[in-house]
């Protein structure tokens, strides 16, 4: 699923003004805990959080998490921002709380972590 | 004339080094259009004009050489009416040729030496056409192989994927050294990027490099958060990964337990932070081939991660 298709999906505001939305997304994810995140998301992920701290960039720089979408109408603090700018990794903020965000990609299509398999 | 720059004599070289480096297989061209022998001048008419070119070469039904026309020739028989002659009576019979397999030195050498816009090029062994070449092709093909060299040079530049290979040792180990200030949240995870664009920089596999990420940033996380700071250090070999932590104190009281998926003494503000769940040495395990944890009460805690590939 194309990054403009979750856009648009979760009606989403983009943060960063330079995104390339024409990234693959293979997979979502949602989680607060980070340890979690790290534990069970795959490469080329979408993550759903309602973190806003910079440490939630570090962990997608880690994990080679491909893009990040902060729920509940929540926007990142401006030095989560500036580290994301860094290390390339668009953001998008949604009105819609986490099940709903999580609920509306999974009926479209994009699968979850666990059950995805390389086609 | 300007003095010449150590800059441009060293292009000069590079030149130089390419022309006996390529062959002229490599750079002629091979589609070419021939005419057989049987042809009338005339019929160059149509040839020369609409495939642009000045001259072609002539072949036996063999497909073999047996002489060049041009435009020139062409020019010759318009001015004294000889257009219905076969191209075998005007056509220059004792060709100057190349093979495929020489190298581009001698080509251009052959070039200045009769003057002649194009030569044929000749596969040694059945003599039979496989190309043509002209001074075009010769420049092209020189630029195009110039390009390539300094791409690869660049990538080169930028990454350092080769210095297990160029680096003669029975065993070569890279030693990255990083400082941990504990409590730090807002610095917390830079060694772990760190390491991890060194990494990216020696070619190590992305696969592995996520692990190797993923299992320092935990264990940088853990310093941050318990402790008063450490010491991360990485020794990187041409097939494994070494990570240790090191910290100061507190130490780990019961081992067993600290390893338990969920399990964590993290305070309040950590856990806000979305760290501090109980999975973090869980997390280290997982992303290791081998996970040696040692602990002290009092003295401090390290932990040796390996990772294999």
């Amino acid at each position: 699923m194309k990054l403009h298709e979750i856009k648009e999906i979760l009606e989403a505001e983009i943060i960063c003004d330079d995104t390339n939305l024409e990234i693959e997304i293979k997979m979502g994810c949602g989680a607060d805990l980070m340890s979690d995140v790290l534990a069970f998301i795959k490469s080329e992920s979408l993550l759903l959080t309602g973190l806003i701290n910079p440490q939630v960039i570090r962990t997608a720089e880690m994990a080679d998490i491909k893009a990040i979408c902060f729920v509940r109408g929540k926007m990142p603090l401006s030095e989560t921002i500036k580290l994301a700018k860094e290390k390339r990794i668009p953001l998008f903020s949604t009105k819609l709380p986490m099940y709903e965000s999580c609920g509306r990609l999974y009926q479209k299509g994009l699968s979850g972590c666990s059950e995805y398999k390389d086609k | 004339m300007k003095k010449t720059t150590p800059l441009i004599k060293e292009k000069i070289s590079i030149i130089q080094e390419l022309t006996y480096d390529l062959k002229v297989g490599e750079v002629m061209k091979k589609e070419i259009i021939t005419v057989s022998s049987d042809n009338l001048i005339y019929d160059l008419r149509n040839i020369l004009r609409e495939k642009r070119i000045s001259g072609t070469p002539v072949v036996n039904k063999q497909g073999e050489l047996i002489g060049i026309v041009s435009i020139e020739d062409f020019i010759k028989c318009l001015a004294s009416g000889d257009i219905n002659a076969t191209v075998f009576s005007k056509m220059t019979k004792n060709v100057e040729i190349l093979y495929e397999d020489e190298l581009l030195v001698s080509a251009i050498n052959k070039f200045d030496r009769f003057g002649y816009g194009r030569f044929p090029v000749i596969e040694r062994g059945t003599k039979k056409l496989v190309g043509i070449i002209t001074k075009g092709d010769i420049i092209h093909g020189l630029l195009q192989r110039l390009e390539n060299e300094l791409q690869e040079e660049e990538i080169k530049r930028f990454r350092a994927s080769h210095i297990f290979e160029d680096i003669i040792a029975d065993e070569t180990t890279l030693k990255f050294q990083y400082k941990v200030v504990g409590g730090d949240f807002s610095q917390a995870g830079k060694v772990a990027s760190g390491l991890k664009k060194n990494l990216t920089r020696l070619g190590i596999p992305p696969a592995i490099i996520r692990r190797v990420s993923i299992a320092t940033y935990e264990a940088e996380m853990n310093i941050v958060i318990y402790t008063q700071g450490g010491e991360i250090t990485a020794f990187v070999q041409a097939h494994q990964i070494e990570v240790r932590a090191k910290d100061t104190g507190p130490g780990i009281p019961d081992i067993k337990k600290a390893m338990q998926p969920g399990f964590s003494t993290a305070p309040e503000w950590v856990r806000e932070l979305g760290f501090g769940a109980g999975m973090g040495l869980n997390n280290i395990q997982q992303c290791s081939d081998k996970m040696i944890l040692r602990s002290k009460v009092g003295k401090g805690t390290q932990i040796k991660m390996l990772i294999f590939y």
